[in-house]
């Protein structure tokens, strides 16, 4: 029900009420939301959409900030393991004593 | 799509889930507060690829799942009026009542309708000014700026045959009130992200400081429900209860200002019957008084009405994490999302229903195993 998805704003317009709202393409579907509750959008922005209204816009920084967390959280994760694979190793052919 | 791919990377995942493994030394029971996040959850099998000491439980963030039984009779009772057309979000639809649900009353006849957006059922009013047009406005603090502007826009139009049947949930004081059970099972908790994108996580501070209760504010998909995961046992583990942010691509500690402005000027709190739950103090929105003729409760006046729950159903005691859904004995026997008893299988977001829905109730006795060799796969 609290479904919220990001899309891109492409045009903005005020409709027939005098409503802002803005064509947003959702992965290559568009759709017409309503701007109201976020004054600073033009058009190019992210924002996320719930039940036809913009409720936010998609802070890019602090999108890409999180993923740089996650990757690197990651790589960290996998040169631990590559480490303790290595340790763990058995002596490889000719380094017998 | 971006902003959505990204946070599905099956690679990054299996990299939270390791440091999830290395972080935990002991059992704790977390709760995701938001029907979305459960539906997730489930969806990609996250709570496989937990820790076996680790229990998600499921909260009562479905608005669908907690809409009081009297309140879809209600609903019934006045999209079965000849001059009404009732609008509703397709997941009421099929919400069974005490008799019956809007789909069939909808195949009787009756002109129930299904909107995308509360803005559509203006148009529709504008269409058909010899009808009253009722909409069933539900929903947390996410969907509560949607339907005061629909009842703001109506009056600045002047537009007199739109209402709105109000039954909006707030989260914080259910979070208290199953803290304050005395079954209370639940140690932390993943933050509902799309409410705090319109309220913020003000709110929520004093909760975590008073029940020593870590939260973390999470997004819905994978990676953030995996990371919100984390940053809650990282707090567990070492003694702490605040609350963080996991979301703050789209979630700033305020919230939304513009949009909190125009909800406080439409709605004001109330008390607020739960499904399964209860009457939860101060828990809801109603619309203010000087807004009363957009109200449908205030112009249609329904009484008479008594109300009837299954008697085996256990929905309240599945809302509020006491129980899961294969506890219950009719779940995937009597009760499935086509004959559903109870509200949580019928909305997707349902505790009961996602279960379903991806096959928890075959895989009852092949849960042990799939979820070691999950693990195995992540440590693979």
């Amino acid at each position: 029900m609290c479904l919220a998805i990001p899309g891109k704003v492409l045009e903005i317009e005020r409709n027939a009420q005098g409503v802002r709202m803005a064509k947003t393409n959702f992965g290559g579907i568009v759709k017409t939301v309503c701007l109201e509750y976020t004054p600073e959008i033009v058009p190019g922005d992210y924002v996320l959409v719930h039940v036809g209204f913009a409720l936010s816009k998609v802070d890019e920084e602090e999108a890409a900030r999180t993923y740089e967390i996650l990757r690197e959280m990651n790589q960290l994760a996998d040169l631990e393991e590559a480490e303790a694979e290595a340790t763990a190793a058995p002596p490889a052919k000719g380094d017998a004593p | 799509m971006k902003y959505i791919d990204e946070y599905r990377q099956q690679g990054l995942a299996e990299g939270l889930a390791r440091e999830i493994h290395r972080t935990v030394t002991r059992p704790w029971v977390l709760m995701e507060v938001c029907g979305g996040q459960t539906h997730s959850i489930v969806k990609y099998g996250l709570d496989y690829l937990l820790p076996k000491q680790i229990e998600l439980v499921h909260g009562p963030g479905c608005p669908v799942c907690v809409t009081p039984l009297e309140m879809i009779d209600k609903a019934q009772a006045i999209a079965r009026r000849p001059e009404v057309i009732f609008c509703s979000f397709g997941d009421m639809l099929r919400v069974p009542g005490s008799e019956s649900d809007l789909l069939i009353l909808k195949s009787r006849g009756a002109d129930v309708r299904v909107v995308y957006s509360p803005l559509d059922c203006l148009k529709i009013a504008r269409a058909n000014p010899d009808k009253k047009v009722v909409f069933f406005a539900i929903g947390f603090e996410t969907t509560a700026p949607a339907n005061a502007m629909s009842v703001w826009q109506a009056r600045q139009e002047g537009l007199r045959n739109y209402s709105i049947l109000a039954s909006h949930v707030l989260v914080p004081p259910a979070m208290e009130a199953i803290l304050q059970s005395p079954d209370n099972r639940v140690q932390g908790f993943l933050g509902p992200g799309h409410v705090c994108t319109v309220v913020g996580y003000r709110e929520y501070e004093p909760i975590a400081a008073k029940y020593h209760v870590p939260i973390v504010v999470t997004g819905f998909e994978p990676l953030d429900l995996l990371e919100g995961t984390l940053m809650t046992l990282r707090q567990l583990e070492s003694g702490r209860a605040e609350v963080e942010n996991q979301y703050p691509r789209v979630v700033k500690r305020e919230g939304n200002l513009v949009a909190q402005e125009l909800v406080n000027k439409v709605f004001e709190v109330c008390d607020r019957s739960w499904r399964g739950v209860g009457t939860i103090p101060q828990s809801g929105y109603r619309l203010r008084s000087e807004f009363r003729d957009y109200d449908a409760e205030q112009l249609f006046q329904v009484t008479g009405i008594k109300t009837q729950e299954s008697p085996i159903c256990i929905s309240g005691l599945v809302l509020r994490g006491v129980k899961k859904p294969h506890d219950c004995p009719a779940f995937g026997k009597e009760c499935t999302p086509q004959h559903p008893l109870g509200a949580t299988m019928v909305s997707a977001e349902g505790a009961c229903a996602a279960y379903y829905t991806y096959g928890r109730h075959l895989q009852r006795q092949k849960a042990a195993p799939a979820k070691q060799s999950e693990l195995e796969a992540v440590h693979s």
